[in-house]
């Protein structure tokens, strides 16, 4: 599905740069330039991103946090999650298959809530790519709202789902 | 580490885009393209270390950062082509009329409708939202662009609804709406109160 949609981007994408070929030909190359450029401009961010992440996914295992999690109830461990969510990154295939196994292993609907909301919400390792391009402002309350959100998100869900 | 990520780095590397004239190709001397790829190289030195003395830890390290490093690619391809789509053949006012201030509920429906269509990490939205914003799009729709693609991502929902159900799924969908909306009203309501943005208005990158 996601590299289905993927795909999708790339064929409707190019497929608008054909057409702008077609109308423009000196605008559709201006646009290639600015493509090229923004990516070489945005790689050097990107791939530290890219590095830290590696790295965080190698050196945490999904194993360590659920040992991390699974054990405890009640507000702390609800805290604690989204606190580890806001903090890791994990990769939405990885999180979710995850977050199930958290769940039958008998964490609370709230805590497992809280661990994922935060998780997706909030990017720490990415917050300066973040604030890079849509500046500090946004940027950072986003992230601070995304995790008192996330919290507010879980609780509500422990008291919808029983 | 991640504050520090940020600093420095950042004016450093628009510098020379500013001061050279418009359409000139950007030359980098060796220096500024160590400056560039410093934290990259910092990584690259940790992931060598690691090979050399904990082979058996640094090994899902390395697949890993293969994995995502193409992920990456593939994705900041077509959306680097967007940018520079959006850049050249979307006009400044057609932004702010669909996406700015007054754009209302339809704004609003049409940020969130695009990002949860797409495929990709939050990262990959990231230069796309300051394109929009720098383009003249309300905080509001950027911030409700960046949360949904952030956690209500069709194929995102998908995987979600296989591994938690359903009702776990239309639980955090339903509450995740409203929060989204009202942490962009918030975060617009901030930025009006201090201000304005603190991000430079479209850079003049491109000539028209």
């Amino acid at each position: 599905m996601s590299s289905l949609l993927t795909w999708g981007m790339y064929i409707i994408v190019f497929g608008a740069l054909g057409v702008l070929a077609l109308r423009d030909r000196a605008k559709a190359r201006q646009a290639i330039r600015v493509a090229v450029r923004s990516f070489l401009g945005i790689l050097p961010m990107m791939l530290a991103i890219i590095g830290l992440i590696g790295l965080l996914v190698g050196l945490v295992p999904s194993e360590v946090i659920s040992r991390y999690m699974g054990q405890g109830a009640g507000w702390w461990a609800t805290i604690t999650a989204s606190l580890i969510g806001a903090v890791l990154y994990i990769p939405s295939l990885v999180a979710f298959p995850l977050a199930g196994s958290l769940l039958r292993a008998g964490a609370s609907i709230t805590t497992v809530a809280a661990f994922l909301t935060a998780l997706v919400m909030v990017g720490t390792v990415t917050l300066p790519l973040e604030i890079k391009q849509v500046g500090k402002k946004i940027a950072v309350s986003r992230n601070l709202l995304s995790l008192l959100f996330a919290f507010v998100i879980a609780l509500f869900m422990g008291m919808v789902l029983r | 580490m991640n504050t520090k990520l940020a600093g420095p780095s950042a004016p450093g590397r628009q510098a020379p885009a500013d001061r050279l004239p418009q359409g000139a190709p950007r030359k980098k001397t060796a220096r500024q393209w160590l400056a560039d790829y410093r934290w990259v190289l910092l990584i690259a030195i940790a992931d060598l270390l690691l090979w050399l003395f904990w082979p058996s830890s640094a090994a899902p390290v390395l697949r890993n950062t293969w994995d995502y490093l193409l992920e990456m690619i593939l994705i900041l391809i077509p959306v680097a082509m967007l940018i520079g789509l959006l850049e050249v053949w979307v006009p400044k006012q057609l932004i702010g009329k669909y996406l700015g201030r007054e754009s209302g509920w339809r704004g609003m429906a049409l940020s969130g409708l695009f990002s949860t269509a797409m495929a990709g990490p939050l990262y990959i939205a990231l230069p796309i939202a300051g394109m929009l914003l720098r383009k003249g799009a309300s905080p509001l729709n950027v911030v409700i662009f960046l949360n949904v693609w952030a956690a209500i991502k069709i194929p995102q929902l998908l995987v979600e609804t296989k591994f938690l159900g359903p009702a776990f799924m239309l639980a955090r969908l339903a509450l995740t709406v409203p929060s989204v909306i009202l942490m962009g009203w918030l975060i617009q309501k901030g930025i009006e109160r201090t201000g304005g943005l603190d991000v430079a208005p479209a850079r003049s990158e491109v000539a028209r």
